[in-house]
């Protein structure tokens, strides 16, 4: 099953469906998540985390709005509890994430500890190919990809620090929301994907205001609950 | 410094553990079927959650700035398979992110 070739990957230039092919397809991302990196390497310098302690933080959480969270919540002179507590708020997606992953992810359990740490929004979305199924291989080239691009561009930022520009100007903040839209639109084949969709960024949107951060997405989830129904 | 540290690793474990638990306790085993049709609809609603609140999400706060100037761009580049149907969808990918963020970056320093 995992082998064979749906319509989702082949709308994404993906036939073949190896590690070499997730590596491809997240190449583009890579600049963009290699830029955010830069720019996290950056504010955790100005934060005073020194130049390795962002570098440890990429290689060990790999996480990016997780990262921003915590190193912004110290900056503004915030407790250590709550800059953790955000940050694994903001990660708590990836427990639904790597449930569903789950299945395709086999060998020793270590094994798949070890890959579980490249499953990432991004690679994560390379790797669906519709109807709650994925391709791990994509998942694991496009994951060493971006990890490899996430931890240098951090390295670049905190080692470098100052003398590089704000990312604002650069309008990478909107770079982000335009990716995840460019990951969505093949997701949306179908009435229900639609609409789970429709109400996943409607959750996400009346608890901004209400919750902490990172409780929106978690509650965004419950969008897909409408699976039931089939 | 001490501080810094004890964020880096309680935030790395943290993570770690929650991104391993599912494939380390589920790995390998099919869902149940009951389970399948909910978690196929879990990327369009996380994603679609991840593109309303990096549109609009500032803080707790929800605001129209120049991100949605990006952000639209992209959706119409997206539509119209911009700049060309027979580019492969990376290809596409990275023109979309590029033109999103030029787009926002115009924006703010038109503003």
């Amino acid at each position: 099953m995992r082998e064979g070739s749906s319509p989702a990957s082949r709308a994404r230039g993906l036939g073949a469906k190896g590690y070499r092919h997730g590596a491809r397809a997240a190449l583009p991302l890579a600049i963009a998540v290699g830029g955010f990196g830069v720019s996290f390497g950056v504010l955790a310098r100005s934060a005073g985390f020194g130049w390795l302690a962002p570098i440890v933080m990429s290689a060990t959480t790999f996480a990016g709005s997780a990262q921003f969270a915590a190193v912004s919540i110290i900056r503004d002179a915030g407790s250590v509890a709550a800059a953790v507590t955000a940050a694994l708020l903001l990660n708590a997606r990836y427990g639904p994430i790597g449930v569903s992953v789950a299945p395709y992810l086999t060998g020793s359990s270590w094994s798949r500890l070890v890959r579980a740490q490249l499953v990432v929004d991004e690679s994560w979305a390379l790797a669906s190919e519709g109807d709650g199924r994925f391709n791990s291989r994509v998942l694991i080239g496009a994951g060493l990809v971006l990890y490899a691009s996430w931890v240098l561009g951090t390295a670049i930022g905190s080692i470098a620090g100052d003398a590089l520009g704000d990312p604002a100007t650069l309008g990478l903040d909107a770079a982000f929301p335009a990716l995840f839209l460019a990951l969505l639109v093949p997701q949306l084949r179908g009435r229900t994907p639609i609409m789970a969709a429709l109400f996943g960024a409607a959750i996400a949107l009346a608890l901004t205001p209400i919750t902490p951060a990172g409780i929106p997405i978690i509650a965004a989830s419950a969008a897909c609950l409408l699976g039931l129904r089939r | 410094m001490t501080s810094t540290w004890i964020v880096v690793t309680a935030v790395g474990l943290g993570t770690i553990a929650i991104k391993a638990v599912g494939p380390v306790l589920m790995g390998g085993r099919p869902l149940p079927r009951r389970l399948t049709g909910v978690v196929g609809l879990l990327a369009p609603a996380l994603l679609a959650a991840l593109v309303a609140v990096q549109t609009f999400g500032s803080g707790r706060a929800l605001v129209v700035d120049e991100r949605v100037v990006g952000v639209l761009v992209a959706a119409i580049a997206l539509m119209v398979k911009a700049p060309s149907r027979r580019l492969s969808y990376d290809a596409r990918l990275l023109f979309v992110v590029v033109i999103a963020a030029a787009a926002t970056a115009t924006a703010r320093a038109v503003n």
